[in-house]
């Protein structure tokens, strides 16, 4: 087990420095600097504003600084955009945002999915199953960014049940609408997984025997059959999970929740290298430890699987 | 197959007489496909919207950038689809003629969902293909490399890609492609692996065929039906992909158009009552995707023997 965890980091920490190298290059690849504006700066002042912000030192030095600083204090750096703001002031406002409804999405996504994925198995190839079945299709053509927009139509200029934007602090009339937009997709995929391995589970021998000592159905499903039937889904939840942050851009953007996205998108308008940087480096990171979480759990409840 | 066979002469009369017809593999596969109603549905509709986004335009009585100033000021009220003036799914906001604009934008998806399946078939496939026959060390590193590629959240990085250096169409290529192939190496890594021990590989490697000749000549052309399978699953995958970013705005930029900017503009609009500005794009948005979905379920079910 210990060195499993071993090897996983010792792919998990290089993928991450090869994501910084990678924003690194991509950034001092860019025309022009974040300072170059319509009228031409003093040189004077130029100069200054580059020692302030790090640009004069060579590519190495401001590359090796920027990681000690994001390691040891969690500091991006200073945003260009905002003057008076660093990177992790900007991370700290918008991310607490995406983390609420990012949460509530993926219960709503695993809980729902879940349920419709065992109905559909155990009811196979009645209407129920193809009930299932369909809205998982349906589900899957409907990407977030067209679910939103739908749902806006008919939640809140239709029907005016529910606010069509805003946060507020995150009450809960504010959450429903983003959380439906942004598990839809997802439910749908955990629910297809969900049903396909819980009908292998069921033709396996075990559940035979089970069903032979005259167990009566729902202990035979959450006894028996629910475990072993669970772990593809668990493999699928570690890029749900980042799918979602990833996803949440578009939530961001559409019902301006004041999410990370939400910054995200508006510095890519203002080329504010420094928070583009900051988000996705923190996204990378996030998506690996994640992923090395999902791995480490997965070893763990089933000790045949070993990389 | 067997009609070629001459293993004794009672056996050949009596193969005539019931007159065996030989069925080849893709034979086999085709009249699987036509089974599946769903799945001839969706090919039905594919071909149907791709000959509205290529010749679509000639019906068209406005270019897509034309601004028809009767309408400007006044779209809400006078901006529905009509015959009469020849805007069949109304106008956009600006009073630019939406079918005009939806033949574009149904174009340009549909054209960024095949170069990021081709660049995915081409470049997986090969990638792939000599990962998993060389195997040992040359395997270990280069799907390593696709790990590590892979952990990285591209949507973040192309975004960051689109603002450094221009959007471009064919930047949203360049960055599509990056990603698309990943998924495809492993799947034509696995297939190698199981390709590789066969006898007629065994056979070209006896007589001396060189390795790269191996991989193109014998390896690839069996990976096909999978690859097949799993390109078409990638285009709405592709559509999707291009569709947010353009939904975000950082895709393609006007008046160059793709059903996400347009769903996203229609979006934005749709408060002021002119639901056809989203409900057009929206339209031919979902019937490809649920089109390339059937399709990819029904070749997978022809081609693929090990689900059925």
């Amino acid at each position: 087990m210990f060195n499993f965890v071993l090897k996983r980091l010792a792919i998990a920490v290089p993928t991450i420095l090869i994501l910084i190298v990678l924003s690194f290059m991509l950034m001092f690849a860019a025309p022009g600097g974040p300072f170059n504006s319509e009228r031409p700066l003093p040189p004077q002042v130029l100069a200054n504003l580059e020692a302030r912000y790090g640009l004069d030192q060579p590519y190495w030095k401001q590359m090796y600084d920027y990681v000690v600083n994001m390691v040891t204090r969690f500091d991006f750096g200073p945003s260009f955009q905002y003057r008076d703001r660093t990177v992790t002031d900007v991370i700290m406002q918008g991310f607490p945002v995406t983390l609420t409804y990012g949460f509530w999405s993926f219960v709503v996504a695993v809980i729902v999915g879940v349920s419709l994925g065992v109905v559909a198995a155990i009811k196979h190839n009645t209407w129920l199953d193809y009930l299932a079945v369909g809205i998982s299709v349906g589900a899957q053509v409907l990407p977030n960014f067209v679910m939103a927009p739908i749902l806006v139509l008919v939640f809140t200029l239709w029907l005016g049940w529910l606010p069509g934007g805003g946060w507020q602090g995150g009450q809960w009339q504010y959450l429903i609408l983003p959380v439906i937009a942004l598990s839809t997709s997802y439910m749908a995929s955990i629910a297809r997984i969900t049903r396909s391995s819980m009908l292998e589970v069921l033709n396996a021998g075990f559940i035979r025997t089970a069903r032979a000592k005259g167990l009566p159905t729902w202990r035979i499903i959450l006894g028996h059959a629910l475990k072993p039937a669970m772990l593809p889904v668990l493999s699928y939840l570690g890029p749900a999970f980042v799918l979602m942050i990833t996803g949440s851009v578009v939530i961001d953007v559409y019902f301006s929740t004041g999410g990370i996205g939400q910054f995200f998108v508006n510095s890519a308008f203002s080329r504010d290298y420094a928070v583009i940087m900051g988000i996705t480096i923190l996204v990378g990171v996030l998506t690996i430890v994640f992923n090395l979480l999902v791995d480490v759990l997965y070893a763990w409840i089933d000790p045949k699987i070993r990389y | 197959m067997y009609r070629d066979k001459t293993t004794g002469a009672s056996l050949v009369d009596a193969v005539h007489l019931a007159e065996v017809q030989g069925r080849s593999l893709w034979k086999d596969a085709r009249q699987r496909f036509m089974r599946n109603k769903a799945a001839v549905a969706g090919l039905v509709a594919l071909i149907l919207i791709t000959l509205f986004a290529f010749f679509g335009g000639l019906l068209a009585r406005w270019s897509a950038e034309e601004i028809d100033w009767a309408m400007m000021g006044n779209v809400a009220q006078a901006g529905g689809p009509s015959i009469a003036n020849g805007h069949y799914f109304g106008v956009d906001e600006l009073g630019r003629d939406l079918y005009a604009r939806t033949v574009q934008g149904t174009r340009i998806s549909l054209l960024v969902g095949f170069v990021g399946a081709a660049i995915a078939v081409i470049v997986g496939t090969l990638y792939g293909a000599i990962a998993g026959y060389f195997g040992g060390r040359t395997d270990g590193i280069m799907m390593r490399i696709v790990d590590i590629l892979m952990a990285i959240p591209f949507m973040f990085v192309l975004i960051l890609m689109l603002v450094i250096f221009g959007r471009s169409i064919l930047m949203l290529f360049i960055g599509i492609g990056l990603i698309s192939w990943l998924d495809m190496s492993r799947i034509a890594r696995g297939q190698t692996l199981t390709l590789k021990n066969k006898e007629f590989v065994e056979a070209t490697i006896a007589i001396g065929v060189r390795p790269m000749t191996i991989i193109l000549r014998h390896i690839v052309p069996n990976l096909l039906g999978l690859v097949i399978v799993y390109a078409t699953l990638l285009v709405p995958t592709m559509i999707i992909t291009e569709s947010f970013i353009s939904f975000l705005g950082l895709g393609v930029q006007e008046p160059a158009t793709s059903l996400g900017a347009l769903i996203s503009a229609g979006a934005g609009q749709m408060q002021y009552g002119v639901i056809w500005q989203l409900v057009f794009p929206l339209f031919f948005f979902i019937v490809t995707l649920f089109a390339f979905f059937f399709v990819g379920d029904g070749l997978r079910d022809a081609l693929d023997p090990k689900d059925r």
